[in-house]
């Protein structure tokens, strides 16, 4: 059994209300925060080694000590609750059932970044959990962890919940700020970075709600103490939303230190594959990361076993790794197709591209075009690399990362299963007949 | 006392120049000029925000700083990338950026109308000239292209909304050149469109601006619309006394008769001054204009075409391409062409011709 730091109180009955929270140890995170100065908190995260779990995995203590501190000028912490990403669920629980940790993790980030508003910019299909969020807002306002001058420290801080109205984009850190500022939700070109000019023009920093719930366990155990969880770099606990043909889909705390076999065959997990059939691709953290073939999810290139770890999922680059991501595990039995899978995705960045800068615009309908012609036998042997040139013409030539996002799904598909592309060519009344993908990239070693 | 501006050195495409602090590596590059300055679809120095996505600027740049030497991973938009001191830039000569510009003049053109031979841009459209220095001629996209009804903005505007690239110059000249914008972008992605929200009229003294700096077909002249090509009227330097703006603008005369007033554009193609409405859409006789004289149009653009500016005429064409030879047989094609009725009498015929009309075989 893994050590759980961020779940562990998860299963209390009622711990969604402020007194069993309390009762459990709830804000003592904050008590001891306000007995630190700032700057210690945050030498407490960089010692920590936590990692942004949003998806790109940037130091957060790095991240906080970029932050400008120009006088006169407030400073803002907005937490990114946006999870838009498809297969990607596990703020959702994080805030639906530990609501308070979130708060208490934010008042502590306040404090350590000298935040006295804060915002939380949720996502907005998740209406219930604003109302959810807000009742802990109110039970910590009336108990005195918000407010004016937070337990006798002189600090104030007050937290607002702001509903995003629907866009993939707007989980774009600036163009998130755009959003919140009450704009169309644009990304903006960076430089300058929101560190230095981002909510209203001040310095401002973007976190996303699991790296600021690990806030909390970083500052009652200790920096130190927290990284001694995990493997090198990845350091403490991930939150995994693990979905697709698996026996038991859900949200799942690991401690980095497992690999990707045992994450999917162990029955503490993901309980193997769906219907007792063998395994042929996974996404491993998020629709935006290249998918990997079987035999390439569970051992890296070198032949070593992939762990569940940033360096471990990226090991071999694009060419035969992928990415940790935000947590998104989406797994493909041998039956799915994976020209249809990447159809899905293409459909879902077209519609989200927020059509600011050409390549990005034009470029993923077009993708999604060519996709949905092969899908239903209309394609070319040409299309594959016609396909493969626009990718490779959007990717790195965006302002904001969606485009890459856009980019990366349909490489990895071409990259690693070019023949079911071929097929798709090839054989398409097959295709269409049996409606789902070629089985010779399953996994023959661990078919259950 | 004014502080100095300290200049910076930065080299591109193997030019080195001096710019002040400050300045982007567009701005840099358009003081060296010619080939090295990189196309701007989007990017309006006149407006405050512009610029950034279209990606036709896109440079690479090779050495960050004297400081800080190492290049930068992605290609950088000129227009809003600011110089180090020591920069290195590649822009022609880096076979990347040329490669992604042809890619961002492809993803432009896939759902553009390419109707150029109706549309009035034709001939100072910057997509045109764009495409014809950095796209290819033919097209690898196969499908519907995306498609918008023409809508009225108010009685001098018309929005082609096919046309559009969604540069957003339109929406920030609106935002700060006039008080109270009344149109935005609306909707995401490929379906992104400039609205009015719900069919509202654009009524502003300066809200003609809007068509200059659109660059290409998509805000056009009603008052010009179909009128005539512009490279069939000649461009005049003009001014007037006028209340609202300054009044210099330029006129496009077809004979004494003046078919369209703009403002002045400088040769990269941004407006000088901002005119008036009043301008622009109501003075349209010569005597309303004190005429300075024609306005300097470039030597390759074609609306300058006919007007012949140091031409060498070419001597002895046939010789010349003969090897001195002289031809041997000369041939009038209108004694043999299958196509032209020589015989066939237009004047002679009721109404205008039809393919009937030269079907004399079936009818005699």
């Amino acid at each position: 059994m893994g050590r759980k730091l961020l779940l562990e109180k998860a299963d209390i009955p009622g711990i969604r209300s402020y007194n069993v929270y309390r009762q459990h140890g709830g804000y003592a995170a904050v008590e001891k925060a306000l007995r630190m100065t700032p700057e210690e908190v945050v030498e407490e995260v960089k010692k920590s080694g936590l990692r942004g779990r949003g998806g790109a995995g940037f130091p957060t203590g790095m991240k906080w000590s970029f932050l400008a501190k120009p006088a006169g000028v407030p400073r803002y912490l907005v937490c990114n609750a946006d999870e838009s990403e498809p297969g990607t669920f596990k703020d959702r629980y994080l805030m639906e059932f530990l609501p308070h940790l979130l708060i208490e993790g934010l008042i502590a980030a306040s404090w350590a970044l000298g935040s006295h508003r804060t915002y939380i910019y949720i996502r907005g299909e998740y209406a219930w959990i604003v109302d959810i969020l807000d009742q802990a807002i109110a039970e910590a306002n009336a108990h005195g962890w918000l407010g004016k001058n937070i337990l006798g420290s002189g600090f104030d801080c007050q937290i607002y919940v702001q509903r995003g109205a629907g866009a993939y984009i707007c989980g774009e850190e600036t163009a998130l700020i755009e959003s919140l500022e009450g704009k169309r939700g644009n990304p903006r070109i960076k430089p300058p970075f929101p560190a230095v000019k981002g909510l209203w023009d001040c310095p401002t920093v973007v976190n996303n709600v699991e790296t600021l719930a690990a806030v909390v366990p970083i500052l009652q155990l200790g920096g130190e103490e927290y990284a001694k969880t995990g493997i090198g770099k990845s350091t403490g606990t991930k939150l995994i939303s693990a979905c697709g043909n698996i026996n038991r889909p859900g949200v799942y705390e690991i401690d980095m230190t497992i690999s990707v076999e045992e994450f999917i065959y162990s029955d503490e997990y993901c309980g193997g594959i769906a219907g007792g059939k063998r395994l042929k691709a996974c996404i491993p953290g998020g629709s935006s990361v290249p998918i990997l073939p079987a035999n390439l999810l569970l051992r890296t290139a070198k032949g070593e076993k992939r762990m569940m770890t940033y360096e471990s999922l990226s090991d071999g680059g694009f060419q035969t790794g992928s990415m940790m991501g935000s947590g998104g595990f989406i797994v493909l039995d041998e039956d799915q197709c994976v020209v249809r899978h990447t159809l899905t995705l293409a459909r879902f960045y077209r519609h989200e591209s927020c059509g600011q800068c050409s390549p990005c615009r034009e470029g993923t309908g077009w993708m999604e075009k060519i996709l949905h012609r092969m899908e239903h036998g209309k394609g070319r042997m040409e299309d594959i690399d016609l396909l493969w040139d626009i990718q490779r013409r959007i990717e790195g030539n965006t302002i904001c990362p969606l485009g890459d996002a856009a980019a990366w799904p349909v490489a990895a598909a071409i990259r690693h299963f070019r023949d079911e592309f071929a097929w798709h060519v090839t054989a398409p009344e097959e295709c269409l007949r049996r409606n789902y993908g070629l089985a010779q990239y399953a996994d023959e070693l661990v078919s259950a | 006392m004014a502080e100095e501006v300290k200049m910076l050195k930065v080299t591109i495409d193997n030019i080195p120049v001096e710019v002040p602090q400050g300045s982007t590596i567009l701005q840099a590059a358009r003081l060296i000029g010619g080939d090295v300055a990189p196309p701007a679809m989007c990017y309006y120095s006149k407006l405050k925000g512009s610029g950034g996505k279209c990606r036709t600027c896109l440079v690479e740049v090779s050495k960050g700083s004297t400081a800080d030497p190492r290049p930068m991973p992605k290609l950088v938009a000129s227009c809003r990338t600011g110089v180090m001191d020591g920069m290195e830039v590649k822009n022609i000569t880096s076979d990347r950026v040329l490669d992604a510009r042809n890619g961002v003049v492809e993803f432009l053109l896939i759902n553009h109308p390419l109707d150029c031979p109706i549309c009035d841009q034709a001939g100072e459209c910057h997509l045109q000239d764009l495409s014809y220095v950095h796209g290819k001629e033919g097209t690898r996209y196969e499908f519907h292209r995306r498609t918008f009804d023409k809508h009225d903005l108010g009685p001098y505007i018309q929005l082609h909304m096919t046309r559009c690239i969604l540069c957003y110059r339109c929406v920030q000249t609106a935002e700060q050149v006039t008080d109270g914008r009344a149109h935005g972008v609306l909707g995401r992605g490929d379906h992104a469109e400039i609205a009015t929200y719900i069919e509202k009229a654009l009524d502003n003294d300066f809200i003609g601006n809007v068509i200059d700096v659109c660059p290409v077909g998509a805000l056009t002249d009603r008052t010009f619309r179909f009128k005539n090509r512009v490279w069939f009227t000649k461009p005049v330097d003009a001014h007037r006394d006028c209340p609202t703006c300054k009044g210099r603008v330029t006129l496009w005369q077809r004979g004494e008769e003046v078919l369209r007033v703009t403002a002045r554009k400088d040769q990269w193609g941004e407006v000088e001054d901002w005119i008036c409405n009043t301008c622009r859409f109501e003075k349209k006789k010569a005597s309303d204009w004190i005429v300075e004289g024609p306005s300097k149009v470039d030597r390759h653009s074609v609306i300058s075409q006919g007007h012949y500016v140091g031409l060498q005429r070419p001597t002895e064409i046939f010789s010349a391409v003969h090897d001195g030879r002289s031809p041997k047989l000369l041939m009038d094609i209108h004694s043999i062409s299958e196509v032209n009725r020589p015989e066939v009498a237009l004047s002679a015929i009721p109404g205008p011709a039809t393919s009937a009309t030269f079907d004399t075989d079936k009818k005699s």
